[in-house]
């Protein structure tokens, strides 16, 4: 009998096309704009959180002065030196490597060929704290490290730009007035969370750095990578205990450094994802509740075009139910219909978007189930009110009525 | 044929609409009892009662006053639903404008009041084909009715009032908007359903020429019955 109703329900949609498709723009449009919104929404959270992850796992950057994190940041507290790191590594525990990084934005030559590149003085437990690969070669000896040796590890987009692909171990390089001879060559990551090209760098003995490149003995930031993601807080608290009293810090008094977690910037980051989904879902209901209510003004225009129509239904023996279930079941076909065009526009726009923005393409399938489902709900509730006016007509009234 | 309660009978039976100055009194206390197998013409003027009491005999309407009894059944007591169960188990309406639903092709038409009946598919397009081969109008079954003449829709409205094999079938001027030829064939068709099925036959008429075929006449005048009189030897 469901089914009967159903095909009865699916002819009379087809009956009158016209204001069937107007009925559905409604949900159409609220459906299809959620769909797209949040699929585009997972896409793009998900690229910063892949590219996050890209910096590397569990770890605690140590920046000097109370500055913001990303790139740069003031320059005016103390910086930290070699043995501050040398203090981090000895007192820590439950960790994997400590890495002081100076970086630089310099010309690298090679040859004819030049490209700008991050030069990047550090020690060989950078390579573990920031997970870099090795394709080929071999990270800094001790030895080298010691005496600040001209060697050099370099990243995929040197060895593509510089070297056209071919072996460049064993090769020199040239960076200003200093030159280093290649040892090895980093598989590569791709672009940085913020949007940089993390490739284009060129790795040295912290020493040679500081001796040949800077002229000073600064260290901007140390990278401290933790083995157990649940030990990050015990660690940055022990981390901060010792560089406070290294660098004199009376209790009561501020740091002059900064520890920053970063899965606690990808947990802030979800957080900020949750409150977008929680607004597009705002979005999403009042866009649905525009929907149902076109879905209800429709239907109680046909119930009133077609209150002839229900009296012969009833006429020739249509029970109250019978009547209701069909408007109800008209109703709900037709929010269906406007949920599964809906989905199928978002979809759509949310791959075109992805595909502009460059962004994955994820399409949840939990979205689109909800999305669905609230589409026939919907239907049921905004249809009910007319179905139900229309099973209560009074067949002969309902003759009557031309 | 005259066992048991008779199929309709009404006892002092009023309707009224309206209300204060407005009131109309279409039936003022009609008695009448109609068996299993008549055919009955009703006549008189327009506005007489004939169409409210027709819809009454067809438990569409109820009483304002006065008791109504279908097959020993107090109509006026039942729900709604129940008189619709009524009307889809023994009753066949052929109403005054066809009713048909627009846009609805003529075997959907027909196949309709089997649908609320939960008839199967298959047995429901077999029946609907057979009540429409019955009323003449086989190689018309996809035709809506805007694409049918009058008297093809007047045809398929009787072939939906018998595809259920119905008890009593009413019919309120069912030749009235036909010329004479067709409303001979339509008469000659409900004479044989009445004489071969057996089904009762109500029917409203303004033409002396179709209350011919009937073998009993009730004259309403005024929300009265002026005279009911039978055909001798029918
Ligand atoms: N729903 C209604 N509301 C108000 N008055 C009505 C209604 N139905 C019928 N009437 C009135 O009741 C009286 C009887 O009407 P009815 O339709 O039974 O007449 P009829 O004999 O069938 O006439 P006709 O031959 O024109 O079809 C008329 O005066 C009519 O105006
Ligand atoms: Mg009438």
């Amino acid at each position: 009998m469901l089914w009967e109703t159903v095909k009865l329900a699916m002819s009379s949609i087809r009956r009158n096309v016209l204001r069937s498709v107007l009925t559905l723009l409604g949900i159409v449009i609220g459906v299809g704009a959620v769909i797209a919104m949040v699929t585009l929404g997972n896409g793009a959270s998900s690229k910063v959180q892949e590219n996050l992850a890209k910096l590397g796992s569990n770890m605690l950057i140590v920046r000097p002065g109370q500055t913001t994190f990303g790139p740069g940041g003031s320059t005016d507290a103390r910086s930290f030196d070699e043995r501050d790191v040398a203090a981090l590594k000895n007192e820590l525990s439950g960790i994997r490597g400590v890495a002081p990084t100076a970086q630089k934005q310099m010309k690298v030559v090679f040859g004819a060929l030049n490209y700008d590149a991050t030069v990047t003085g550090t020690n060989s437990d950078w390579f573990t704290v920031q997970d870099w690969v090795l394709e080929d070669g071999q990270p800094f000896s001790e030895t080298e490290l010691r005496a600040g040796s001209s060697v050099c590890v370099i990243g995929a987009t040197l060895t593509r730009e510089l070297f056209a692909g071919q072996d460049p171990i064993g090769e020199r390089l040239r960076i200003g007035s200093f030159s280093c001879e290649v040892i090895g060559r980093l598989a590569a990551k791709g672009q940085s969370a913020f949007g940089s090209d993390q490739d284009a760098v060129l790795v040295l003995p912290l020493r040679g750095y500081h001796r040949r490149i800077a002229g000073n003995t600064r260290i901007g930031t140390i990278s401290i990578s933790v083995t157990e993601a649940a030990d990050i807080p015990r660690v940055q608290r022990h981390a901060e205990d010792v560089l406070r009293e290294r660098r004199r810090i009376v209790p009561g008094e501020e740091d002059d450094f900064t520890i920053r977690d970063l899965t606690q910037i990808l947990a802030t980051m979800a957080s900020t994802t949750a409150i977008l989904t929680g607004l597009l879902g705002a979005v999403a209901a009042v866009s649905l509740l525009v929907g149902g209510i076109g879905i209800m003004n429709i239907m109680l225009v046909s119930v009133t075009e077609r209150t002839r129509e229900i009296g012969i239904r009833l006429a020739i023996g249509a029970l109250e139910r019978q009547v209701l279930t069909q408007f109800l079941v008209e109703a709900v076909v037709l929010a269906l219909f406007g949920g599964l065009i809906g989905i199928a526009i978002g979809l759509g726009l949310a791959a075109a978007g992805a595909a502009v923005m460059d962004v994955p393409f994820n399409a949840d399938i939990r979205v689109i189930a909800l999305a669905f489902a609230v589409s026939a709900l919907t239907g049921v509730i905004f249809g009910f009110f007319p179905a139900r006016r229309a099973a209560r007509l009074d067949p002969i009234e309902a003759l009557r009525r031309e | 044929m005259s066992d048991g309660p008779p199929l309709v009978s009404f006892a002092g039976v009023t309707r009224f609409y309206g209300e204060g100055g407005g009131l109309v009194r279409a039936l003022a206390g009609v008695d009448l009892t109609i068996g299993k197998g008549e055919f009955i013409a009703i006549m008189g003027p327009s506005g007489s009662g004939k169409s409210t009491a027709m819809n009454i005999i067809g438990c569409l309407d109820r009483p304002s006053s006065g008791s109504f009894k279908f097959l020993g059944v107090e109509v006026n007591q039942l729900s709604q639903d129940q008189r619709a169960l009524l009307r889809r188990n023994f009753i066949g309406f052929v109403f005054q404008g066809f009713n048909l639903l627009n846009r609805t092709t003529a075997i959907e038409n027909v196949e309709l009041p089997l649908i609320y009946r939960g008839t199967p598919k298959r047995e429901r397009r077999e029946r609907a084909l057979e009540a429409l081969h019955l009323v003449g109008l086989q190689g018309r079954e996809r035709h809506t009715p805007g694409e049918l003449s009058g008297g093809q829709q007047q045809r398929v409205a009787i072939a939906r009032a018998i595809v259920t094999g119905p008890l009593l079938l009413l019919a309120d001027e069912p030749t009235g908007n036909l010329d004479s030829q067709r409303s001979h064939e339509i008469m000659e068709l409900i004479a044989r359903l009445n004489g071969e099925r057996g089904i009762t036959v109500v029917m409203v008429t303004h033409e002396p020429e179709m209350a011919d075929f009937a073998h009993r006449t009730i004259r309403f005048v005024d929300g009265h019955i002026a005279s009911d009189g039978r055909k001798q030897a029918a």
